[in-house]
């Protein structure tokens, strides 16, 4: 009766018959049964966070040549268990003169605006939630209810420096939807549908990183940002804003936000996994459902573990350089790159798909050429301010030959 | 949604344009009794959905092969955005400039 | 009372009351949320009419660009804001009394429309989306329109920066 290739359609009709036998009307099971994964994903995706937090800890500590979590368990497995812990018995506190309810919805939406993108994820040909064919574009709606969680938690903390953080968070999230939303347009228009699953379906013939590199190396990009993951983490930046927009959040409010992050970028590597590297399509996928989950997996965890290397790896971006960095560099790319593939990808309609595969690589490096071009004469021009400032200034700083180095973290040292 | 059976009743036209209008009528009050210039906007915003409503329930049940319904709708949505950024913009600079956003009190056009 | 009737009734009390209180609650911020949640009823409704574009564009642009915006606008503005009097202007009762004409008024004659009391007509088969993308660039459909709306959005978008811009400062 249960196949282990079909494992959750022959679980789904064995659950059917069982709940029939009991003599339950078959209208109300079928109403239970279609409410079932809407329960249950939520719940999956939840409870994903807790060995995701911990993988998290120890690569980002073996990145940064330390250990990580190593004492609560073997290699430091139940520490977040310990987290969750301290979490739920922390005393729930809400400031005083707070929005008492905007200040307990905002972790709520935080949370709402992450689980609901797993409605759409497709884990496997006929393993997903529902097969919006406006799927990417729900992916952006629900997206825009995280943000505005972020803005109502600084606003409603009572507190001018969540507040403050909440404005550039919110900034820095507004500004990153742009080129998400147009970097999303070439798998779309790849595959000539916004549904999910036919995105992932029409990578059978080679997948969406190859043809369009660029567009998967903005989407990383701007996902980060999207996200608030380091370089981007000025949304929490532990070590400036105290904390950013959830200073006031204690206990579970801010174990909402905490899970809500960490969800949010084993999402995007879903997402990341979908739109550009196949999502389940691998060896036996079509007719072992549950080997398309497994390649679903290991392919988020991929881009999940790319999130978490450059984590370890950049120092964290100034505000203004980051939004500079968007509607400057990433926005002009990105249009210029939906413009190119789509006359490229209409020139080589009927041809084979080598040819096809080719000529769109081509249009991906004469975009990335130009964007090189001009991110070279952004940072001469930066090179150059700081050059000038210095020697303007006259202070005394040591670093003059090395200030040739990134101007960036130069002026973030600086400024 | 489940198949619909014939005898199964729909939600008719009516219904919609009552809504629309009732959404429509209450923008309305918002905008004439309302002082501060950006709750006026809130009327407005009320106005513009009710419209939308009105539009895509008349397209959905009178023409639903003619795109022109939507395609009104999309046009709507781009002016209902270009003129809350630039009416927000308006009161933005004016409380940055020191003067009342009470529509009442702002009613001098220089200065 | 089908499911589809007591549904639409649940979403539309729940915009029109939502509708209300954007325009009586004392709390500016408060109002904005309300105008959120009504926001998000009409994207329901938009779903129920098998406009699901409209209803994901919807929230992208109302919830996620224009509400944010007028949240920051009600932020920014807040201190002039609380110099002000009492919320409603001395003549409330009488723009009470002509909102409740223009809705009956609308309301009548809305009722009164041919064809109004019918269901909807049959959808066509083919591919909605496809379609409205088509219209909304062939140069025989709606091109035209599409393309200024484009610039009136960039004039708006220009304009807006010129109006709450800083002034230049001398970098």
């Amino acid at each position: 009766m249960i196949q282990p290739g079909d494992l959750i359609a022959s679980l789904g009709s064995w659950l059917r018959g069982f709940l029939l036998s009991l003599g339950l009307a078959p209208g109300l099971v079928s109403v239970g049964l279609g409410l079932l994964p809407a329960i249950l994903l939520p719940l999956i995706g939840l409870m994903m966070a807790i060995p995701l937090i911990w993988l998290e800890r120890k690569w980002v500590a073996r990145l940064q040549d330390r250990i990580g979590p190593n004492r609560v368990g073997p290699f430091g497995i139940f520490q977040v268990f310990a987290d969750m812990v301290k979490i739920f018995t922390k005393e729930d506190l809400i400031p005083q003169g707070a929005d008492k309810i905007i200040f307990s919805l905002a972790p709520v939406l935080a949370i709402a605006g992450v689980v609901g993108i797993w409605a759409v994820l497709p884990f496997a040909a006929d393993v997903y939630g529902v097969n919006l064919d406006v799927g990417v574009l729900y992916v952006i709606a629900v997206g825009t209810f995280g943000t505005l969680a972020i803005l109502l938690a600084g606003w409603s903390s009572n507190n001018k420096y969540a507040l403050l953080g909440a404005y550039r968070a919110v900034a820095q999230l507004i500004t990153y939807e742009v080129p998400m939303v147009l970097t999303l347009l070439v798998p779309v228009l790849l595959a000539g549908s916004m549904g999910l699953n036919d995105i992932v379906r029409a990578q059978d013939s080679g997948w969406f990183v190859l043809l369009a590199p660029l567009a998967a190396i903005i989407f990383m990009i701007a996902a980060q940002a999207e996200v608030g993951r380091a370089p981007f983490d000025l949304l929490e930046a532990e070590s400036e804003l105290v904390a950013g927009f959830n200073i006031e959040y204690s206990g579970m409010k801010f174990g909402f936000f905490y899970v809500a992050e960490f969800l949010h970028s084993f999402t995007f590597g879903a997402l990341g996994a979908a739109f550009f590297l196949g999502g389940w399509l691998g060896p036996g996928s079509e007719r072992f459902p549950i080997l398309g989950v497994l390649y679903f997996l290991i392919k988020s965890l991929a881009v999940y573990f790319v999130f978490v290397w450059t984590r370890g790896t950049f120092p964290r971006v100034r505000i203004d350089q980051m939004i500079n960095l968007s509607w400057k560099l990433l926005t002009p790319t990105a249009l210029g790159l939906v413009a190119l593939m789509a006359v490229a990808e209409r020139a080589t309609q009927g041809t084979p798909p080598l040819v096809h595969a080719l000529v769109l690589l081509a249009a991906n490096l004469f975009v990335l050429f130009f964007a090189l071009l001009v991110m070279r004469s952004m940072s001469r021009a930066a090179r150059e301010r700081l050059a000038s400032r210095q020697a303007g200034s006259g202070s005394g700083m040591v670093a003059v030959g090395g200030s040739r180095a990134p101007a960036g973290a130069a002026s973030a040292l600086r400024d | 949604m489940l198949a619909s059976r014939g005898e199964e009743k729909m939600v008719p036209l009516s219904w919609y344009l009552v809504f629309s209008a009732a959404l429509f009528s209450l923008g309305l009050f918002g905008v004439l009794a309302r002082r501060n210039a950006v709750a006026i906007l809130l009327g407005i915003e009320l106005m513009v959905n009710a419209v939308n409503v009105n539009l895509v329930a008349f397209w959905r049940y009178l023409a639903p092969t003619r795109m022109g319904g939507q395609v009104f709708v999309v046009v709507v949505f781009a002016v209902a955005a270009a003129e809350a950024a630039v009416g927000l913009a308006l009161i933005i600079s004016f409380a940055r400039l020191g003067r009342s956003v009470d529509a009442d009190q702002a009613d001098l056009l220089h200065g | 009372m089908s499911l589809a009737q007591v549904l639409f009734l649940i979403v539309a009390a729940v915009g029109l009351l939502s509708g209300l209180m954007v325009v009586t609650v004392r709390n500016l911020l408060h109002a904005a949320l309300w105008l959120i949640v009504a926001l998000f009823s009409v994207a329901v409704l938009f779903a129920m009419l098998n406009a699901g574009f409209l209803a994901v564009v919807q929230v992208v642009v109302y919830i996620g660009a224009i509400a944010i915006l007028i949240i920051f606008a009600i932020m920014l503005t807040r201190r002039e804001a609380l110099r002000a009097g009492a919320q409603e202007n001395r003549l409330w009762p009488v723009a009470g009394v002509l909102c409740a004409l223009v809705f009956l008024g609308l309301a009548w004659s809305a009722s009164r429309l041919p064809g109004a009391q019918s269901g909807p007509a049959q959808l066509p088969g083919s591919d909605a989306l496809v379609a409205l993308g088509t219209a909304l660039v062939s140069p025989d459909q709606y091109v035209v329109p599409f393309e200024v709306a484009s610039v009136l959005l960039l004039a708006a978008l220009i304009g807006s920066v010129v109006i709450a811009g800083d002034r230049l400062r001398s970098r």
